[in-house]
């Protein structure tokens, strides 16, 4: 049942550290548990937190092959799972027009003329496989459905051919902004995860990570004027991402410590509303 | 031994309005099994994904967690009894922000200072003793003194941020305290019975009526994904909608040329249309919270409506539309001190606010517009002035009364709630959960 990456929580710390993903306690810990059960994780948070970046760490850690399926509004069986080859049908059909019908009809439903999409993809390997299906909250509800048989047997039922069950359970990563309240049936399929931001230690060490040419001093300034802009009542609160962005903008721009006017010229870079950089100025006080 | 704890603490969370199945409470004993109790946090982030299905369930459970997995039973062996000792330990851990350090502190404070009553039945330990008398508070001057005089170097931008986040410290640790509190009563009175009682609802539960101020904010907090979520239900409510039903009379006038045969159906496709709103709030003292809770939500939902408009009232109807914005602080307070809503006293009238608004405003009101009237209909026995709602309801497209009190206390002393849903449909809307299904029945399509 198990996917079998991992043996121990430590482990997991240490190996993601070493792909360059400092994991929390709680990402750590699901992610063992996710592997350890063989159920997927459901991962909730604000844009920007690193929700996407997890599932690649993952596969890139435990060396496996990452099957993406990203969602969107319209998404369907066809984009999801999996199509049947209807040029190559044709083709086959004009090719043998003297044989019988029964031989033809069963030609053109085997396996040659199926076209896998991610889901049946990452089920139909027998390699190590990450299944990441991004942003499920933006696909409709009748695909919501269609995961449920997925994630809860890890079996595609296809018509003409039968039932394909996974030889090999992929470690699979579900994504949500939360714009869309996802069903209880697919919740419950799966261990919930919270993606927040991290807390000040973990961040700096983020962006130090990420941006090795910063000064220890100005990297735990950045972090704490972006703790308080999160604390702040703002449409849009800057991501992990954004201060990274920021960090690197102010390398960039050679400033070694913050002072009133270096904030203010690259405020933008952390807010992307104007009424949010209006408001930020003045709770910071800018001269 | 465990698997009954888990039982329990899982029943907990259930009695806190947390839809746990069995389904859930297997995969939890299986993270039990597979992470250990070595590990109080792992354990604690193993449980939450296993157990929760949403992030705004967090505090609950972290609460209900620490009754039942606490971080320590029983006293502390050598708890320091002066406060100001404590006082200097917790500047210390204050300014070094070691957790470890404050919630150790937390339980010494607790057992020091938190303890009352003298007899086995009333004994007991309160946290808001043990914070008046240790009041971490007057510690702000002191850590900040004490980060400065740590730094060799100049003082940088960042120091002005730093008064913000010490009483962010000082907050986290007054929640520390309370958390011990609950735990030592916990240990005197019965698990079970406290986290019944002690744990606070999730934010879509907390009634109106009765939010402090922390829980308003956090209301007013979850305005957006609320209003968010009532718009992507009406979008799909829309795209289904928009398929259109078969329009039989075309269709029969179509089949005329085909000789009676309807070959090619007509469907009848609804015009979109956007209703407009116009909400009535009573932001009297007693319903201030629910109000200010409702204008913000629905104005967050501006683009679903074609035109809303916000009249509030004391006593004296005033037109707010404006001052209402979400990025703002609390709105009742601004239009309390902006708006002419109060005449001569300070006590709720409907009747002549009503009264007003069939005056002045009636045209606001059309066919196609959805009057919301938010009150608890308590008129401190002044006269309901029923005529000028029959006026209003009589325009509009329709009318809710909506009302935060439980219907048991409708007619209740001063309140004229049957009067009033005699002629307009009244319903009760306690908590957010509530209104939001309320909101979306309005909603057009």
């Amino acid at each position: 049942m198990t996917t079998g990456f991992f043996t121990s929580v430590d482990e997991v710390t240490t190996r993601l550290a070493e792909a360059g993903y400092l994991a929390s306690t709680a990402v750590a810990t699901t992610v063992f548990l996710a592997d350890r059960l063989g159920k997927p994780l459901l991962v909730e948070g604000p844009a920007g937190v690193g929700k996407t970046e997890l599932a690649k760490a993952v596969a890139a850690v435990a060396d496996a092959r990452l099957v993406r399926l990203q969602c969107y509004e319209g998404v369907d069986e066809a984009r999801a799972l999996y199509e049947w080859n209807h040029a190559k049908q044709l083709l086959r059909i004009t090719a043998g027009r003297d044989e019988t019908w029964d031989r033809a009809r069963t030609d053109i439903f085997s396996e040659e003329f199926l076209l896998p999409r991610p889901l049946l993809t990452a089920i139909r390997g027998s390699e190590p496989t990450v299944l990441l299906i991004d942003e499920t909250d933006k696909a409709d509800v009748e695909v919501e459905g269609l995961l449920l048989e997925v994630l809860s047997d890890f079996q595609v039922t296809i018509p003409e051919l039968g039932t394909v069950t996974a030889e090999r359970r992929p470690f699979v990563v579900l994504t949500s902004n939360a714009t869309r309240e996802l069903s209880e049936a697919l919740r419950r399929r799966c261990l919930f995860l919270h993606l927040d931001f991290p807390d000040a230690e973990l961040e700096e060490r983020i962006v130090r990570l990420r941006v090795p040419g910063l000064d220890a001093a100005l990297a735990a300034s950045v972090v704490s004027v972006v703790g308080a802009l999160r604390a702040m009542e703002l449409r849009k609160h800057p991501s992990v991402a954004e201060t990274v962005d920021w960090a690197r903008t102010l390398l960039a721009l050679g400033a070694d410590t913050l002072d009133d006017a270096v904030v203010r010229a690259t405020l933008g870079v952390l807010l992307k509303h104007q009424e949010d950089i209006g408001r930020a100025t003045e709770k910071l006080a800018l001269a | 031994m465990i698997a009954e704890r888990l039982t329990a603490f899982v029943q907990a969370l259930r009695a806190n309005g947390l839809r746990v199945g069995p389904s859930e409470t297997v995969d939890a004993a299986a993270v039990v099994e597979v992470l250990g109790l070595a590990h109080r946090e792992r354990l604690r982030e193993g449980l939450a994904a296993a157990l929760l299905r949403g992030e705004q369930q967090r505090a609950v459970f972290d609460a209900t967690f620490d009754l039942y997995f606490p971080l320590r039973v029983g006293a502390l062996e050598t708890p320091s009894t002066e406060v100001a000792e404590l006082r200097d330990r917790l500047a210390a851990a204050l300014t070094a922000n070691d957790q470890a350090a404050m919630a150790l502190l937390a339980a010494e404070a607790v057992q020091a200072l938190g303890r009352y009553g003298n007899s086995p039945a009333s004994d007991g330990y309160s946290a808001s003793q043990t914070l008046d008398r240790l009041r971490p508070q007057i510690l702000l001057a002191r850590v900040l003194a004490a980060l400065r005089a740590d730094r060799d170097s100049a003082p940088d931008f960042t120091e002005r941020l730093e008064a913000d986040e010490i009483r962010r410290r000082i907050q986290a640790f007054r929640g520390m305290v309370g958390t011990d509190a609950r735990r030592r009563i916990a240990e005197l009175r019965g698990t079970d019975r406290i986290a019944r009682r002690a744990v606070a609802p999730t934010v879509d539960q907390i009634d109106f009526l009765y939010a402090g101020r922390d829980q308003l904010t956090e209301l007013r907090r979850a305005v957006r994904p609320l209003s968010r979520k009532l718009a992507t239900r009406l979008a799909a409510r829309r795209r289904r909608a928009s398929h259109g039903e078969i329009d039989l009379r075309r269709t029969l006038r179509r089949s005329l040329s085909t000789g009676g045969v309807p070959l090619r159906p007509a469907y009848r496709h609804r015009r979109p249309q956007r209703p407009e709103l116009v909400l009535l709030c009573d932001i009297s003292g007693s319903v201030a919270g629910f109000a200010d809770f409702t204008m913000l939500l629905v104005q967050a939902l501006r683009a679903e409506f074609s035109r809303v408009r916000v009249f509030g009232f004391v006593n004296r109807m005033a037109e707010v539309t404006e001052l209402i914005s979400p990025a703002l602080g609390s709105s009742a307070q601004r239009i309390l001190t902006e708006a002419q809503v109060m005449g001569l006293h300070t006590n709720s009238d409907y009747g002549t606010a009503l009264g007003e608004f069939a005056d002045r405003w009636l045209d606001a009101v059309g066919p196609r517009t959805s009057v919301l009237i938010l009150g608890d209909a308590r008129t401190n026995r002044r006269d309901p002035n029923l005529p000028a709602l029959r006026l209003i309801a009589a325009r509009a497209r329709r009318v809710f009364w909506l009302n935060p009190e439980p219907p048991s206390l409708w007619d209740s002393g001063d309140s004229a709630a049957t009067p009033y849903a005699s002629v307009v449909p009244m319903h009760p809307c306690r908590n957010a959960r509530q209104l939001g299904a309320l909101i979306e029945r309005l909603l057009p399509v």
